[in-house]
């Protein structure tokens, strides 16, 4: 299949479902209402075959039975076999591991990302933001895109694991390559993760070469009963860390912003009342929630009546689930103060997201200081934002006017 | 009454311990953890109801106490 029929232009999203096609990038959530209420589980020929449930329940369900479903690959694209992505390791442990071996990788790599470590980091995300607002301090107007919200995770994730922050464009490649350009044919995708695999040698290289302390040390040197971890799974440990640790909370402060550029009367009330925050985090979380993930079928399959088959495609909608009106009260209204909000922002059950608690307290205080330092500001040109493809939603350029 | 956490369920999500500092805590891999027996009052019944609806994992229970 060529490059242009793959692209070819989504007409029904209940039978050919592409979430990179314009339509869904653009604005996903009508698309996932009308599958949630006709359909609800869409399914597409494009990937070698994929599904989409769209109900919350649904999303639970898959999210919660590692019988049926692997999570040796996650991110769909038209390679359903690379060799180095078998379970029940995978190519990124554990985000990629299945049940025995992924409560080993997690239990790894939980510790650096409880919430006693990242709490010491507030100040570091602090100062950080700080010197990113400074740059565009007396200019009326910029983009808080591309000149604040992408530079904040590339800045913690990169000092986390050790690497010059002076590299933090070439991590924004990775995980544009990674992420977005999922929809290339094998053949070109494959040797563009090249120069990737090379920089995470160089990085190990220098690390073995000189140990500091930072998350790549621990990671080539602690031991669970007297064995290190392999290299496969220091480095694919890292990508995700690196990978995950980016695009995902950028897109959330980006979205956070942009809500907040075109909802003034949200942004007053954040500026009046700062105790709001925490609760306005989880709320942003839900309503924007940037990430869906994915699962591949282990063996044929009937979900609720539909006829999975080994090796499709599974998306997990994380998004679409926090969208659902059976879950939650006016669903699609975003409720700044929303009290009751169960939401599924960090994915369910045993694959949540490492990183939550980071997020949490990087959106928090990425969002704390930009309205600290601009109270007021608005959208300049609504057509001029432009976001992310794939499964990391957020957007990118975000043109904003500070207003007097 | 008593607010208890099964640990089996919890999958560290931390919504307990930001919205009820006084009632839960974490441990070493960020999983919510109940301080003290759990015991709860009056005055902080609600919260715990309030965590408990907010557990995206459905691992808080609010107990008759024995």
């Amino acid at each position: 299949m060529s490059l242009d029929e793959l692209k070819a232009p989504v007409t029904d999203f209940a039978t050919d479902w592409d979430h990179t096609d314009p339509a869904w990038v653009h604005d996903p959530y009508p698309i996932w209402e009308k599958l949630r209420t006709s359909c609800p589980v869409a399914h597409t020929d494009r990937y070698g075959g994929a599904w989409f449930p769209t109900t919350h329940q649904m999303v639970s369900d898959v999210a919660n039975d590692t019988e049926h479903f692997t999570s040796r690959l996650v991110v769909i694209t038209n390679n359903k076999y690379p060799p180095n992505a078998e379970a029940p390791i995978g190519g990124a442990p554990p985000i990629t591991s299945d049940p025995p071996f992924h409560q080993f990788a997690r239990r790894v790599i939980l510790p650096a990302f409880a919430p006693g470590p990242v709490n010491a980091l507030e100040d570091q995300v602090r100062a950080l933001c700080r010197k990113h607002l400074d740059t565009v301090a007396g200019e009326d107007a910029f983009d808080a895109g591309l000149r604040y919200a992408q530079y904040i995770s590339p800045g913690v994730i990169s000092k986390m694991l050790g690497f010059p922050e002076a590299d933090e464009e070439l991590f924004r490649d990775f995980v544009h390559l990674v992420l977005d350009l999922v929809d290339l044919p094998i053949h070109e995708r494959g040797p563009l993760f090249v120069p990737m695999a090379e920089y995470f040698s160089a990085q190990i290289e220098d690390h073995l070469a000189h140990p500091r302390d930072d998350l790549t040390n621990y990671l080539l040197h602690v031991e669970f009963n007297g064995e290190r971890l392999s290299m496969e799974h220091v480095r694919g440990t890292m990508v995700l860390v690196l990978v995950a640790g980016i695009d995902t909370t950028w897109s959330a402060i980006g979205s956070a912003l942009w809500h907040l550029a075109h909802h003034p009367s949200d942004l007053a009330r954040l500026v009046a009342e700062p105790e709001l925050m925490p609760v306005a985090v989880e709320e942003f979380l839900r309503f924007y929630a940037p990430v869906t993930m994915a699962r591949l079928v282990k063996d044929d399959f009937d979900f609720y009546g539909w006829p999975m088959k080994k090796d499709d495609w599974v998306l997990l909608g994380f998004p679409a689930a926090n969208r659902d009106p059976e879950m939650f009260s006016d669903a699609d209204t975003f409720v700044i103060d929303r009290a009751l909000n169960r939401h599924a922002a960090f994915g369910l059950g045993i694959h949540r997201c490492i990183g939550s608690n980071l997020a949490r307290m990087e959106l928090r205080v990425a969002l704390e200081e930009f309205i600290a330092r601009f109270p007021k500001f608005e959208l300049t040109d609504p057509t001029a934002v432009t976001w992310a493809p794939g499964q990391v939603r957020g957007p990118r350029s975000i043109p904003v006017r500070v207003v007097a | 009454m008593k607010v208890v956490i099964d640990g089996e369920l919890c999958q560290g999500q931390g919504r307990c311990f930001s919205i009820a500092p006084s009632l839960f805590g974490f441990d070493d891999l960020g999983d919510g953890v109940v301080l003290g027996d759990g015991t709860l009052t009056a005055e902080t019944l609600d919260l715990a109801r309030l965590a408990q609806a907010n557990c995206p994992e459905h691992a808080i229970f609010i107990e008759e106490s024995s």
